[in-house]
């Protein structure tokens, strides 16, 4: 795990990338440490992937900065940059063989045969596709193919590993299995890596730290734990997990008033007065039913007029706690044999000042 | 992190990597290639139809003594009276046929396939030769026409609707096939006959392929040259005028006016034609279901019918041709000789110039397959450089839109020029097999875009973070996994090569005369017998490698099933 | 350098290279670029003949119909590719020498040609004849007689209505063999009466052909009945055994010269001097003589089987300066009237 009073591995200052009149990096800073798993997280369009090209060098930054190890790298062109890659399609050399394609890398680094032999054999060995070698492409699997890309990308020992979205064309089952393989070989041979993906419980299960990007900007950096719990911002809150949003007025910095009744906070950000409209973030798992309401505060009743099955838990739509939107509550299994989920019936339950978020009011 | 700070901070200047110059250096050659083969030499044209004789510009004095002599700008009507008559005729029949293929259940389809793509083989000279032993004033069906005479706008309808069916019919083959059969379902199961499925589902879903035929017909006639010239008689189209300006009266001012007359509807065809693809191509749902038709007893007979018949014609104009190289003196003497294959004693260049026609062609296939092919790849797949690849990918479409004869003429112009350094060219080889390629950049180009296009477009990038030069990957992995679209081309190339009169009939000179050339100068002398047996030469040769080609890619695809898909 | 990128800058090396080799010239004796229109079949036996005579100097022809070898020097003009010009029309050699392509050169022996067979207007002349190609029209007897046609003996024959639709002649805007028929009328019968001849002439006429030998050829495989050609084609047409009669039409039939002449710019002007020496050999003449029955030296001209009897009688006062002068006007004023389909035939 990444010290932080180290030098970063890889620094990003400022990178802009403008296409045309467009503009899909907004002012990027970011550091990246040895040996650390990063996940750029964020929908489709967000500058995830231009971020990552622009580290690559495959698409250059219209201004702004890159140093890997201390060294500028913003103006290189890839073939200088040190870096192994691993894309969606694979992009396997079809033509050539599995141990071809590992190999292609090593060839240029004119390595001698027998060298490139045992390396090609180890890295197979590594990504457990040990006998598959003289296989084409075509002939494997699509999580195997993704694994001999693993393979090829890693054969040059690289600094630095870039994924883009190295899961996403492979079925649910694969996909899960190769999570945990590829954090595994990660851990195991410490190569620092950046993976970029729209998949949420990819980046939680995954990395080290995730940066949270949307519209060109970073929304938030940090540990998965730290940005599921707390959210920078109602996107994150929103995009990572599922969020009840609430609006309210601020009393005081620990006092919100909601709709008619009034509730205690934890904390608000500084920057918000006494009065101001705000928005209240909770988790549907966080909020209290049954036996656990008993002498909390912040207690409302409210009705249940819909009930989704998701397998381990049941999620209760109830009458809006203000303004029209329904709040959203995760009850157990366990739980709901304790308690009425019926629609119509009505539910007492109570909101913890802890695990409620305050925002400034959304748009 | 002030949007200020971003707008001010210094644009990143990527360094230029070794691939990336290279690259580029490569690319500008091609397209320097491109300028000197076909942007340079049409200027030389140009000029020259502003000269008169003795080099002096004289204004658009040219082109008023052309519009005002009506022995020459009759022409001009004729050559569009002739070419919509015949492109009309023959969207209608390849419509018919191409709707039979597709839409029928009728048997043999693949042989009607075959069939409706043996004129491609053929130099256009030869159906029209063919043609004068069918309607001929010897002709042995000349009744038929009802005592109209061949030589003149029947003929050239006739050898031209001949010429063109297999162009068109493949057009509107793709077309129709392109179409969703959901939509069928949707029309039929609102109760919509069978008629009114036709104009409210076929033809809306074809009118792109349709206008595109029209145009690339309307081109190909226009500016084809063989069959006029054989069975044109006395009715003036552009494409003679050109060669006689130039052959007959070696006025080469009045033949780059004609020249002028010809390019500009060629020019308006096909930037019409480009316009109407970009749209197709737009219109294409991945998700069209591809039609499958239902067995009717009386529709499938009555295509079968059709197909036929037309199999039947294209077939006896083939047969006709090959006959006429073998009959001893016709039609006084129907003994059957392989005399008129004896070229020895021929205009034309006897048997050389068929070996300089396959030599002409091999390399044309094989230095233009290279250039064309590295070419696209460059376009398609290098990094930056945007204005410069933009550049080269339209002038890469200019040749398309010059005929062959044009282009032959303009090329005298330009390499015969003595200040041109590149004059030590003329009336060599290399020039035919550069003009050659120029003449039939464009469709090669489009193809391996086409085959390029289906490409990861990640492969670059990978064999960039693998430190892999570009060539290499090139070599390694971009030409092998194209290589049955790179024996496409070459094979395109070298039939073509094969077959061309129009682009070459300037330049060659008598140590590089060619097949092709030499069945127009002896259809020229009268010597119809042994033209047709030189013109057999070529289709048998073109054949051969068609079949060769086939072997070729089957063989192929066998051996690399392993990693090819499907 | 790694396996792939030789392989490539081989490739791209071999490709360059076998460019320049198709345009280096092959390095040995003299070589002779001599562009001519002569018959395929006859130019290797000249080319035997004269490189035995005169060993170290070969000959490379460049051979096509006359009007593509005119347009060819034509487009060449400012930098000429041809050593000598043989066996060319006289007529082109004149319109060439106008532009100045030629040098003057009076070969050994000129004293044994025939004054009308080359050019006596400079002192040193700039072509020399060779032999003569004479108009002559062939006749298909079979044809003729399915369809009753007399057969021709006079060029206003062919202007009767019977004719009609069964005469092709050359189209002397692109045929030489044209101009000539055109201009021995002109010369015979006075520019007036030729256009009122060619008038009546058109409306038999079934089709104007671009070559000059395609109309005896079509008259011998019967495509049509008459073809106004000229005599060698016909001779050689009817002995390999089509129903011909050649015919020499009465009063007098036009005729040019194959010619030869030295391009004024050439690099090799002595073996160019061999050439035009031998060219009018006895050895030459003799050659000539067995295809064309006319040659240029004086007394040396044998009948040839199956040209028309006392053809060389009937051969006009050629004045070929006028030809030359009068061509441009006379095929402009040809195209107005008759070549295009406006004209209902």
């Amino acid at each position: 795990m990444a010290s932080e009073t180290a030098e970063p591995y890889l620094k990003i200052v400022g990178v802009t990338k403008k296409f045309g009149e467009f503009t899909a990096l907004k002012d990027i800073s970011l550091e990246v440490f040895e040996k650390e798993f990063v996940c750029f997280l964020g929908p489709s369009g967000c500058g995830k992937t231009t971020l990552l090209r622009a580290i690559a060098g495959l698409d250059i930054q219209t201004s702004g900065q890159v140093f890997q190890k201390g060294r500028d790298i913003s103006d290189l062109p890839p073939s200088s940059r040190d870096f192994g890659i691993v894309f969606q399609s694979y992009a396997l050399f079809p033509n050539l063989t599995v141990e071809k394609n590992v190999a292609y890398g090593l060839e240029n680094q004119k390595v001698p045969q027998d060298r490139i032999k045992t390396r090609v054999a180890e890295l197979l060995e590594l990504v457990g596709l040990p006998d598959q070698g003289r296989k084409y492409p075509a002939q494997l699997s699509g999580g195997q193919q993704q694994r001999v890309a693993l393979a090829r990308a890693l054969a040059t020992e690289p600094g630095l590993l870039l994924l883009d979205e190295p899961l996403s064309a492979l079925d649910a089952k694969v996909r899960a299995r190769l999570r945990h393989e590829i954090k595994e070989l990660q851990n195991q041979i410490g190569v620092t890596t950046i993976m970029v993906t729209h998949d949420q419980e990819e980046a939680l299960t995954m990395a080290d730290r995730i940066v949270v990007m949307n519209n060109g900007v970073i929304e938030q950096v940090g540990s998965p734990i730290d940005i599921y719990s707390h959210p920078a911002s109602p996107f994150v809150a929103d995009f990572i997990g599922t969020t009840n949003f609430i609006d309210a007025k601020l009393q005081t910095p620990t006092s919100a008033q909601i709709g008619n009744f009034e509730v205690s906070l934890s904390a608000s950000p500084p920057d918000l007065s006494a009065g101001q409209d705000v928005t209240l973030c909770i988790r549907p798992e966080d909020v209290l039913t049954g036996s656990r309401v008993d002498g909390a505060p912040n207690q409302i009743e409210l009705g249940i007029h819909h009930v989704e099955f998701l397998g381990s838990f049941h999620r209760l739509h109830t009458d809006p706690v203000s303004g029209d939107t329904s709040l959203m509550i995760d009850v157990s299994v366990a739980r709901a044999r304790e308690i009425d989920i019926s629609v119509g019936s009505r539910i007492q339950v109570a909101l913890p000042a802890e695990h409620m978020n305050v925002y400034p009011a959304r748009g | 992190m002030s949007e200020a700070a971003a707008n001010t901070a210094p644009i990143v200047k990527p360094k230029i990597s070794r691939d990336d110059w290279i690259m580029r250096g490569a690319m500008i050659l091609i397209a320097l290639y491109l300028l000197i083969c076909i942007a340079f030499p049409l200027y030389a044209l140009l000029s020259k139809s502003f000269e008169n004789a003795q080099g002096e510009f004289i204004g658009l004095k040219n082109y008023i003594t052309y519009l005002t002599t009506p022995a020459l700008s009759w022409s001009i009507g004729n050559s569009f009276k002739v070419t919509l008559m015949a492109t009309v005729i023959v969207m209608f029949v390849a419509f018919i046929y191409a709707y039979a293929l597709t839409r029928s259940c009728m048997p043999f389809k693949s042989l009607f396939k075959g069939i409706a793509l043996v004129p491609i083989l053929m130099p256009s000279l030869l159906p029209a030769i063919a043609l004068v032993f069918f309607f001929g004033n010897q002709g042995i069906i000349k009744e038929w026409l009802f005592g109209a005479e061949l030589y003149g706008p029947i003929g050239i309808v006739m050898g031209e609707v001949f010429y063109v069916f297999p162009h068109v019919m493949t057009i509107m083959l793709i077309s129709m096939s392109l179409s969703d059969a959901r939509l069928y379902e949707a029309s039929e199961v609102l109760g919509a006959s069978k008629i009114k499925t036709f104009f409210t589902v076929t033809l809306p879903s074809m009118r792109y392929g349709l206008v595109s035929a029209f145009f690339v017909a309307f081109t190909l006639i226009i500016t084809d040259f063989g069959v006029p010239k054989v069975v044109g008689g006395q009715y003036n189209v552009l494409a003679t005028d050109v060669y006689k300006q130039v052959v007959g009266r070696h006025d080469f001012q009045m033949g780059a006016v004609v020249s002028m007359a010809l390019l500009i509807p060629a020019v308006f065809a096909f930037i019409a034609d480009r316009i109407v693809q970009r749209k197709q191509v737009a219109l294409l749902s991945a998700r069209a279901v591809p039609f499958q038709p239902k067995p009717s007893k009386a529709f499938d007979r009555i295509m079968l019918a059709f197909c036929s018949l037309i199999g039947f014609i294209i077939l006896s104009i083939l047969a006709m041709a090959a006959f006429a190289s073998v009959v001893k003196f016709w039609p006084y003497n129907l003994s059957l000789t392989t005399k008129h294959y004896n070229f020895k004693l021929m205009d034309g260049g006897g048997w050389d110039s068929y070996y300089n026609s396959i030599e002409l062609a091999t390399w044309t296939a094989i230095f233009g397959t290279a250039i064309v092919f590295f070419g696209a790849y460059l376009v398609e797949k290098s990094r930056g450089f945007q204005q410069g690849r933009t550049a080269m990918q339209a002038l890469c479409m200019v040749p398309m839109a010059v005929p062959g004869l044009v282009l032959g003429l303009a090329y005298v112009f330009f390499f015969n020029s003595p200040d041109n350094p590149l004059n030590f060219l003329y009336h060599t080889m290399p020039i035919l097999v550069i003009c050659t390629i120029t003449h039939f950049y464009t469709v090669a180009h489009l193809s391996a875009v086409t085959a390029l296009k289906q490409m990861d477009p990640e492969f670059e990038a990978v064999s960039q973070s693998l430190k892999a030069p570009f060539y290499k990957t090139f070599w390694r992995v971009t030409v092998p996994v194209c290589t049955p679209a790179v024996l496409d081309i070459s094979m395109y190339l070298f039939v073509n090569a094969m077959t061309t009169v129009s682009a070459v009939v300037f330049l060659y000179s008598s140590d590089t005369s060619l097949a092709s050339v030499a069945v127009l100068n002896m259809d020229d002398a009268g010597d119809q017998s042994p033209a047709a047996a030189m013109g057999m030469m070529i289709v048998c040769t073109a054949a051969g490698v068609r079949l060769l080609h086939m072997i070729l890619t089957r063989g192929i695809q066998s051996r690399t099933q392993a990693w090819r898909k499907r | 350098m790694n396996a792939g990128f030789s392989k490539f800058i081989k490739s791209a090396t071999f490709g360059i290279a076998a460019l320049g080799l198709f345009a280096a010239a092959p390095a040995k004796a003299v070589e002779l670029t001599v562009y001519t229109a002569v018959e395929a079949d006859e130019l290797a036996g000249f080319k035997k003949a004269f490189e035995s005579d005169n060993p170290g100097i070969t000959i490379n022809w460049i051979r096509d119909s006359t009007g593509i070898v005119t347009s060819k020097l034509m487009a060449e003009k400012d930098n000429p590719q041809a050593d000598v010009v043989w066996g060319l029309a006289a007529t082109s050699l004149m319109l060439l020498g106008n532009e100045g392509y030629f040098q003057g050169y009076a070969p050994k022996g000129l004293d044994k040609i025939d004054k009308k067979f080359y050019d006596t207007v400079n002192k040193a002349p700039q072509w020399v004849g060779q032999r003569a190609w004479i108009a002559s029209v062939c006749y298909n007897t079979i044809e003729a007689k399915k369809a009753n046609l007399p057969i021709p003996t006079d060029w206003t024959d062919l202007t009767k209505p019977v004719y009609k639709g069964h005469v092709i002649m050359p189209n002397p805007n692109s045929s030489g063999t044209g101009f000539l028929d055109v201009s021995s009328w002109m010369q015979m019968m006075g520019e007036d009466e030729a256009w009122k001849y060619m008038d009546a002439l058109h409306e038999n006429i079934s089709r104007y052909t671009h070559s000059g030998s395609a109309p005896c050829k079509l008259a011998a495989r019967g495509e049509t009945a008459i073809g106004v050609s000229f005599a060698y084609r016909g001779a050689k047409s009817k002995s390999e055994g089509a129903p011909l009669e050649v015919i020499a039409p009465s009063p007098g039939v036009g005729w040019d010269l194959e010619s030869f002449a030295i391009v004024h710019n050439t690099k090799k002007l002595d073996a160019a001097k061999k050439l035009a020496d031998w060219s009018i050999s006895e050895t030459a003449m003799k050659m000539y003589n067995e295809s064309y029955a006319v040659v240029s030296m004086v007394g040396k001209s044998k009948p040839v089987e199956n040209f028309p009897a006392g053809i060389e009688g009937k051969m006009i006062q050629n004045d070929f300066a006028w030809a030359a002068k009068n061509r441009i006007r006379i095929l402009d004023e040809w195209r107005k009237r008759y070549d295009s389909k406006s004209d209902p035939k």
